[in-house]
């Protein structure tokens, strides 16, 4: 009760002061917007929409499952599927988004539609400073503002577009080998069609022996 | 006149001027939108009716709409500050609900980042509290320092500071790469210091004791008869943590203690508060030492469109605010067909009229911080 | 041993006469006089807004983070633009405030408080008006100011803002009795109520170091009373319930806006510097320095240093302590200050009458004289600290720990 816990209290708050001068690891702020935070890689804010290689239509790579729409929890993404397919990047004919819309002003940035997709179409972008003066469209995004390169992704967040990259460039190597395999196939069926044809009634060969006669 | 069920004198005011007070829903202590209704006799309470709804949003509607996969980023909302310990225990609910087994690894994350929350939880209230006295924010200040460093840790971890997100039915959506736990162990070595700064500031300050000793007292029997729970049961002398009572997780297998206090006021609300804090660093590093190697997530499990087998069941964890419990019944559908939150601040803050009452108007602020609401727990 | 006047020193003196004999004759007084009193509102107002800055990155820094650093180099604009906005904001009135009241009750609490200032002595041959009765004056003015806030909490017609009102009028008036009584040792001391003669009575020097008040135990005590007193007659932390900005938010000022609520906040930074003005001219030694080695500094830059000093204590007290609440408030003003201010006085007599040559040779003397001062003074606070401590049932606590 003699006031030492005071005087306590001051010495604690004066050294405080002075340490903010003196030492480096006390005075922790950013000096917005001259210097900014750096954002650690696993961090998110808005989703995007990934394309390879440099046309954003042809190379996008959401197929509009509508998985993502029906996953998300506030509901803040619209698709409307195309009527007419394209190839993705294995070979098969997939379907486009025509319009792909997300209103950013819901977006919880809960990262649920990244982790149910299932062909890595999109992914999580680390902008925050997006604020716009336009009330009613400004803050909805088509697939025109939506839709980066994958280099992009590749520089905000290395570690995971690494391992997706490995992972899809596997699969292309797959698909690229059972294709291989399977007009390997249909050919030899159709050179042994041929060569029946020209020769005349011939025993029947089973397919397996005939199979193992070519390998 | 003396009640006999909170046992002291209750005061009792005589012809005079009552004057009503509306401690609105715009006011810099209310911790959020909160209003309290206060009729006043010169400066002494002599009745008080909270009012609380500003900030409902329809939570267990939205979850009763949704997949429960879609429902988690919803309960980080919840008490928006402790949004670890949240997910925990609607994961819990829904794992005792369809039977998910959780691998060991996930068990170990989990506690360490429930116990990082409780932390930080702690720190921001003790500096609420203080700003709360007028200490014009200093405290404050020094516990933000520490907090950020803890959000940090989240942000790398989980990708977000506060809304995390991170855990899932059976375990959690990324597993801790070694660097993050090296800078966990960093970070628990450096933060005993902080809770000897942090005590020694205030600890002996002789305004500090002369404001909280003796108010806003909460009797044991009242505590136990209104279901309070958390910090706030055991500083009024009951024992009794859902760690070591419901032995969830595997807290069985780490050695801490709970503080207890005597007196129920607010000095004693507080000093829970920081011996937790020692406690929890007690668990971070037992965890941190003996956390195994292996999977963070059963693959087994389907996460969208999961449909557990009808049923019931209610998980509850100790939060930082007191027991957060999740209660579920399911009718075999991918949505559940009840989803109900046990919010801590809520409940917790029902007795508020009963430990204002005889108070100081100026005491009204202080107690209230001492419950410690975040408003969005108690509207959901 | 009286340190000399030189030119530095006269400075501004020198300047007033310059241009006062610059006008014809009859008129000669007026003009010195407007100039005194404009000399008095610039620099004060100047300090003001320096002040604000001061107290704003002060803080920051005890927090660990800076103050407002954007406008401007180091953030010295800031003022600029707080009184750019206060200026242009609305000037809302509530519909059933009594008008007249409202619209003077700021007038009459920044004029108050300027008033004040006439009295102090800002350098050697500086002091506005040379009044016999200086102190009397000073807290006689200083006292009006209740009457301002109280004006301003009731007209109001506000519940927070009376609650506030009255919080202050009660705090006020509780905390002059301290305030008066510590500074009657000084005054008996010295045995005169002109600040202008206490001042020289400290400016002597004995083996290098001034007669400061402060020097002795009955000076220290009472500074540190007198500080505390001032530190509650002008509703700073802790003593800032009044505007309670965490509980009534802004108490007896939450219905004025725009520049009457600057006008609240000039009032009340300035009555801070009157007040420590006045703790230091009576107990620092005003203007003098304390070891005559450095008497060649300028008399008027020692007194602004010292005010300095004493604004820069009040920013770390408030960064430092949470608020007292009212009771406590009062208790301590009654039960505490009352009865160590009345120990002040008794120990002062003690001072008087241990004159050196009663106890001992002279420094033998001077020591024993300053032990037993002090003891008269320490003993009675243990005591009386203790009383208090029991009284109030505060405790040091230990808890027990379950598995």
């Amino acid at each position: 009760m003699l006031g030492e816990g005071i005087i306590q209290g001051l010495v604690e708050t004066a050294r405080n002061f002075f340490g903010s001068y003196t030492e480096k690891n006390r005075l922790v702020t950013v000096q917005y917007p001259e210097e900014r935070h750096e954002l650690p890689e696993a961090s998110r804010n808005f989703p995007f929409l990934l394309y390879d290689g440099k046309d954003p239509e042809a190379g996008l790579r959401c197929v509009a499952c509508q998985i993502c729409e029906k996953e998300c929890p506030p509901r803040c993404i619209h698709i409307e599927k195309s009527k007419d397919k394209k190839p993705d990047f294995v070979g098969k004919q997939q379907a486009y988004p025509a319009v792909f819309d997300i209103d950013v002003s819901v977006c919880m940035s809960c990262q649920i539609c990244v982790e149910v997709c299932p062909f890595d179409a999109i992914r999580m972008d680390k902008v925050y400073e997006l604020s716009t003066d336009d009330r009613f469209g400004g803050l909805l995004y088509t697939k025109k503002e939506l839709a980066k390169p994958n280099e992009y992704y590749q520089k905000i967040h290395p570690v995971e577009a690494a391992e997706t990259d490995g992972r899809r460039v596997k699969e292309a190597e797959e698909a690229k080998a059972k294709a291989a395999a399977a007009e390997a196939a249909a050919k030899a069926k159709a050179a042994s069609a041929a060569s029946a044809a020209a020769s005349g009634p011939q025993p029947v060969v089973s397919d397996a022996i005939a199979k193992e006669k070519q390998s | 006149m003396r009640d006999a069920l909170l046992d002291r004198d209750v005061y009792e005011p005589e012809e005079g001027e009552i004057m009503e007070v509306s401690m609105g829903p715009h006011h810099p202590s209310t911790h959020g939108v909160f209003r309290m209704d206060v009729k006043l006799e010169g400066e002494r309470v002599v009745k008080l009716k909270p009012v609380f709804g500003y900030l409902h949003r329809n939570h267990e509607k939205i979850a009763e709409h949704g997949a429960y996969l879609s429902a988690i980023p919803y309960t980080d909302r919840l008490d928006y500050l402790c949004s670890m310990t949240n997910n925990w225990g609607y994961v819990l609910a829904v794992e005792k609900l369809a039977g998910i087994a959780v691998p060991e690894r996930a068990e170990y994350l989990r506690v360490i980042v429930a116990e990082l929350t409780r932390f930080q939880n702690h720190a921001g209230l003790i500096g609420f509290l203080l700003q709360d006295m007028g200490a014009s924010g200093t405290p404050l200040m020094y516990a933000f320092r520490e907090r950020e460093k803890i959000l940090d840790l989240f942000e790398s971890l989980s990708g977000a500071r506060m809304m995390c997100n991170y855990m899932r039915f059976g375990g959690l959506r990324v597993d801790a790469t070694k660097e993050w736990l090296d800078e966990v162990r960093a970070l628990v070595g450096r933060l005993p210091q902080f809770v000897d700064e942090y005590e020694a500031l205030l600890r002996a300050n002789e305004i500090l004791l002369a404001r909280t000793q003796g108010t806003g007292v909460l009797p044991r029997e009242l505590a136990i008869n209104t279901g309070v729970t958390g910090p706030m049961l055991r500083a009024s002398g009951v024992n009794y943590d859902i760690r070591k009572v419901d032995h969830y997780g595997i807290y069985d297998r780490f050695t801490f203690k709970v503080p207890l206090g005597e007196h129920g006021d607010v000095y004693d609300r507080y000093m829970m508060r920081l011996l937790e804090m020692r406690e929890t660093l007690k668990l971070l590093e037992q965890a941190l030492h003996d956390i195994p190697e292996g999977p963070v997530m059963d693959p087994k499990v389907r996460l969208r469109g999961l449909r557990p087998k009808a049923g019931e069941a209610y998980g509850r964890i100790e939060s930082p605010k007191g027991e957060l419990g999740f209660f579920l019944i399911s009718d075999g559908s991918g949505n559940p067909y009840r989803y109900r939150v046990r919010p801590p601040s809520m409940i917790n803050l029902t007795i508020l009229e009963d430990m204002c009452v005889g108070e100081n108007i100026a005491d009204t602020v202080i107690i209230l911080g001492s419950v410690d609401i975040v408003l969005g727990e108690v509207d959901r | 041993m009286m340190a000399s006047a030189n030119s530095a020193d006269q400075v501004f003196v020198t300047l007033k006469d310059v241009i006062v004999a610059q006008v014809p004759a009859p008129f000669q007084t007026l003009v010195s006089i407007l100039i005194s009193v404009a000399m008095i509102i610039v620099v004060f107002a100047a300090l003001f807004a320096l002040t604000t800055v001061f107290e704003r990155k002060g803080l920051g820094r005890i927090q660990n983070r800076y103050g407002p650093n954007r406008v401007g180099p180091w953030g010295v604009m800031q003022p600029l633009a707080d009184a750019l906005k206060s200026l242009t904001k609305e000037d809302i009135v509530p519909k059933r405030a009594d008008r007249l009241v409202h619209y003077l009750a700021p007038l009459v609490l920044v004029g108050v408080v300027f008033l004040s200032y006439a009295v102090l002595p800002v350098g050697r041959n500086m002091t506005a008006v040379d009044l016999d009765t200086g102190v009397l004056y000073f807290f006689a003015v200083g006292a009006a100011t209740e009457l301002a806030v109280f004006m301003a909490g009731w007209s109001s017609h506000n519940k927070y803002s009376l609650l506030g009102a009255m919080r202050a009028i009660a705090q006020m008036i509780s905390y002059e009795i301290p305030l008066i009584l510590s500074s009657v040792p000084v005054i008996m001391m010295a045995g005169t109520l002109s600040l202008v003669t206490i001042v020289e009575q400290q400016n002597r020097y004995t083996a290098g170091i001034a007669h400061w008040n402060v020097f002795t135990p009955w000076g220290l005590a009472g500074f540190i009373l007198f500080m505390i007193a001032a530190t509650a007659e002008t509703n700073r932390s802790p003593f800032d319930l009044p505007e309670g900005e965490s509980e009534i938010i802004a108490g007896y000022f939450i219905e004025y806006s725009g520049f009457k609520f600057a006008l609240f906040f000039l009032a009340e930074y300035l009555e801070m510097f009157a007040v420590s003005g006045l703790g230091i001219t009576l107990f620092l030694g005003g203007w003098s320095s304390p070891v005559s080695l450095l008497a060649w500094i300028p008399s008027w830059l020692w007194f602004f240093g010292k005010l300095l000093a004493l604004i820069f204590a009040f920013i770390w007290v408030r960064g430092t302590l949470p608020r007292l609440r009212m009771d406590q408030l009062m208790n301590f003003a009654w039960k505490f200050m009352l009865p160590m201010t009345l120990i002040v006085i008794l120990s002062a007599g003690v001072w008087r009458f241990l004159s050196p040559g009663v106890v001992g040779p002279k420094p033998l003397g001077g020591v024993i004289r300053w032990l037993v001062c002090a003891l008269v003074i320490l003993a009675p606070y243990i005591l009386l600290a203790r009383m208090l401590e029991r009284g109030r049932k505060i405790e040091k606590r230990t808890y027990r720990f379950a598995e």
